[in-house]
């Protein structure tokens, strides 16, 4: 059996069609963190359209904060929010993790939630 | 001419086209022929590579002669493509088309079944005697002829309505024209300029308002809506609602005295809430009719410009009148609406003074709109320097529009260029994400003002768009070809908002039309009969079909008088006997099937239903509402019915 290739597997988790996008940029328009990523929302989707399996390297997927705005406000249903989501999956199922609790300051100090919730994010 | 005929026995001929390959790619047109011919009454079968060709049609037209044929099932692609085209060809042969009919094995087989092809050929085989079923026992009649109204009715005063109004009246019809506001001109008359010619809209549309109000041929009913539409082609019974203008037009001087009397004042929806206007106002001083009129809703009935008006030309106490007029055709151009700006709350309209939507902006640049031509910020009246237009603000959005508006882009780039002419050290900012410019000169109007110094076109979507403390607006978006987010300030902000169908569902259902998906009146062919509808005689124009600008407009409502007056140059027209019969023998007289028929085209009469075979549309409404099965559609009766179904499933 051929296996599955990376970007099939981030269209599956995510269930939405990134073929979709027209390159509006409103994702990217409506991100809280757009100022903070190496590559836009909008950028994402299309590396994902051209079947570019560098997408696991990208950083910003880990910057977004899961709000969903674009998701709310695509045009077209894209979603990029859930794209992004299965891309962390991807990468956490290979089992690299993005939180290291060592370095967390403070651990002691942290709210009980804001752990689980990261831990759920950032680690696989 | 159907003399020659001999239609005792049935002698059916079976001709299965092939399309090319669409349909025998996966239908095997040579079985299908070779099944038909042990069809009971089938006397020849044969198939050919194109039968809507020359040589397809004369195929059949041999066959009818010499096979001495009564009846012709063609088996090819759907009856709207190529009814038409077969009904000829069997007519030409001396046979009656009432003896033909031609069935899908295309849009129902081959195209949909691609996958199978044995079960296609199977399916294709079933559709081909189910119709030698029901052609076998169909009956001759003689055509019913219906006289045709020599008379329009045009539902709508904008441009498009205007135009296939005055091309009917200048072609001798009668025309009545309904217009739901005090005065005809609709959209266009608030527009500045028209692209890409940068001509005064209101210098192009007011000497067509004229010739509407002053032509001969044409009856004006203002302040007017249809209530209410009976009868068919050739021949529609309207009722129209007109409501008090309260100041009579032949009287009315326009010296406004009584609208410098009136006390009332309310918000002026022509320049769209930018400036007031009092409860007796003259909408524009173009209008026609050229009066003024009293805002029933508005009027406080104080008397004051009864008082004041030196001719006696106001009267309070006019009531509203229904108009019935009889008209043998309609043509629907009620035009658009903007889409509603305040369901896009993230770019604030309807929150902040200075964020506009495109037909307010249009206001701006008038000359002799709310603020003189001066482009300004609402809120304050200070000069606007910084302008941003926001394009596709709803449209291409599954959440919004889905559909693509068209005329925005274009717009858009015509008012960036008014403002720059106005303001020649302003800036204009306009967010897209295509810029749509197919037309004549369209894509040469939109190079010339990117060459604006001061228009800058950024390739991206806005956010939001909010307020900050000192009443500036903060607009944020991404420009996707830097992948850079952008923060500007701004005097104004204009959404180019998209079109949606003015188009009331009560009037749909009295027309009996159907609209998309959207809401907008559905042709019958996007590509063959643009300007028809589902109903014979009613015909559309404009923008209530689908966004297009002013030319589009002007050349669908050419297109629609014309076909309305294919219509109405006829004496009569004949209609397909294809109407319900009553069985007096069967009939008990209970009524049922008058309540059912929804064109009120059964009465009883000495206790039996009687149908009036010009009001009978052939819908069979009525057929499964008779207890005693006394009534029957021709040619589509109960027992032709048992027997498609028993052809469908095999059995003989």
């Amino acid at each position: 059996m051929v296996e599955e290739s990376v970007i099939d597997k981030i269209i599956r988790i995510s269930g939405r069609n990134p073929n979709l996008c027209y390159q509006c940029g409103m994702c990217t328009a409506v991100c809280p963190m757009a100022e903070f990523m190496d590559v836009k929302p909008h950028q994402i989707v299309r590396l994902v359209q051209m079947g570019r399996e560098d997408v696991l390297n990208i950083d910003a997927v880990w910057v977004c904060a899961s709000c969903m705005a674009c998701v709310d406000r695509c045009p077209r249903d894209v979603g990029p929010g859930i794209i992004f989501e299965a891309i962390r999956l991807v990468s956490l199922r290979r089992g690299i993790d993005k939180l290291d609790y060592k370095a967390v300051e403070e651990i002691e100090a942290a709210p009980t939630l804001a752990l689980v919730t990261a831990s759920r994010k950032y680690t696989g | 001419m159907l003399d020659g005929i001999d239609y005792s026995e049935p002698r059916i001929g079976v001709f299965v086209c092939h399309c090319g390959t669409n349909i025998a790619a996966v239908v095997d047109v040579k079985k299908v022929v070779e099944e038909a011919k042990k069809l009971p009454g089938v006397v020849h079968a044969e198939d050919y590579m194109y039968m809507c060709s020359g040589i397809g049609q004369q195929l059949i037209i041999n066959a009818i002669r010499e096979k001495k044929l009564n009846g012709v099932v063609v088996a090819a692609c759907t009856p709207s493509l190529h009814y038409e085209t077969f009904a000829r060809a069997v007519e030409s042969a001396g046979l009656s088309r009432q003896r033909y009919k031609i069935v899908s094995i295309r849009e129902y087989c081959s195209w949909v079944h691609f996958h199978d092809r044995k079960r296609a050929t199977e399916k294709a085989i079933r559709i081909v005697a189910a119709a030698v079923a029901e052609i076998r026992d169909n009956k001759v009649y003689e055509p019913i002829r219906r006289k045709v109204i020599k008379k329009a009715l045009v539902i709508g005063g904008g441009i498009a309505g205007m135009t296939a109004a005055l091309d009917l009246a200048n072609a001798g019809i009668p025309v009545i024209l309904v217009e739901k506001e005090p005065t005809i001109g609709g959209k266009m008359i608030q527009l500045s300029v028209t692209f890409p010619t940068l001509d005064c809209a209101q210098c192009t549309i007011t000497p067509r308002m004229a010739e509407v109000g002053k032509h001969p041929n044409i009856k004006l009913y203002t302040l007017s809506e249809v209530i209410d539409v009976s009868g068919h082609i050739g021949n529609f019974h309207v009722k129209i609602r007109k409501k008090p203008r309260m100041v009579d037009p032949e009287e009315c001087r326009l010296c406004g005295w009584c609208a410098n009397a009136c006390p009332v004042e309310v918000i002026n929806e022509f320049t769209r809430g930018l400036s007031k206007r009092k409860a007796i106002y003259l909408p524009f001083p173009q209008a026609v009719p050229a009066s003024f009129v009293i805002d029933e809703e508005h009027c406080t009935r104080c008397g004051m410009c009864v008082k004041v008006c030196p001719v006696n030309a106001i009267n309070l106490d006019e009531k509203e009148e229904i108009i019935e007029e009889d008209v043998g055709a309609i043509i629907l151009a009620t035009g658009y609406d903007l889409y509603d700006g305040r369901k896009l709350p993230e770019y604030g309209y309807g929150i902040y003074k200075n964020v506009i939507d495109s037909l307010q902006f249009e206001q701006l640049i008038v000359p002799s709109g709310p603020t003189k031509g001066r482009i300004v910020r609402i809120s304050d009246g200070k000069p606007a320097k910084r302008v941003v237009f926001i394009q596709c603000a709803g449209q291409r959005d599954v959440n919004h529009l889905p559909y693509c508006s068209k005329i925005c882009c274009m717009y858009v780039a015509k008012e960036a260029l008014m403002f720059k002419s106005k303001v020649p050290d302003g800036e204009a900012y306009i967010f897209y994400i295509d810029v749509r410019t197919a037309g004549k000169g369209y894509e040469e109007f939109y190079k010339k003002v990117q060459e604006i110094p001061g228009v800058k076109y950024i390739r991206g979507r806005v956010g939001k768009v909010w307020e900050d403390e000192n009443g500036d607006l903060i607009v944020t978006g991404i420009d996707t070809l830097t992948g850079e987010t952008v923060k500007i300030r701004a005097d104004l902000v204009v959404l180019a908002l998209g079109m949606i169908p003015n188009l009331d569902k009560r009037l749909v259902e009295k027309l009996k039309i159907s609209t998309d998906e959207y809401g907008f009146a559905q042709e019958v062919h996007p590509k063959l009969k643009p300007v028809e509808t589902e109903i014979g005689g009613v015909y559309i124009a404009g923008a209530v079909q689908g966004p297009k600008d002013i030319s589009e407009s002007v050349a669908q409502a050419s297109a629609a008088a014309s076909k309305a007056l294919q219509l109405l140059t006829k004496d009569e027209i004949e209609k397909e006997p294809l109407i319900a019969e009553v069985d007096r023998e069967r009939c008990d007289g209970c009524g049922l099937c008058v309540a059912t028929c929804p064109y009120s085209a059964i009465k009883l009469e000495d206790g039996y239903a009687r149908v009036d075979e010009i009001a009978c549309e052939g819908c069979g409404m009525c057929v499964p509402s008779c207890p005693t099965g006394a009534i029957n559609l021709r040619n589509m009766t109960n027992k032709q019915i048992h027997e498609i179904i028993k052809a469908v499933y095999g059995v003989r």
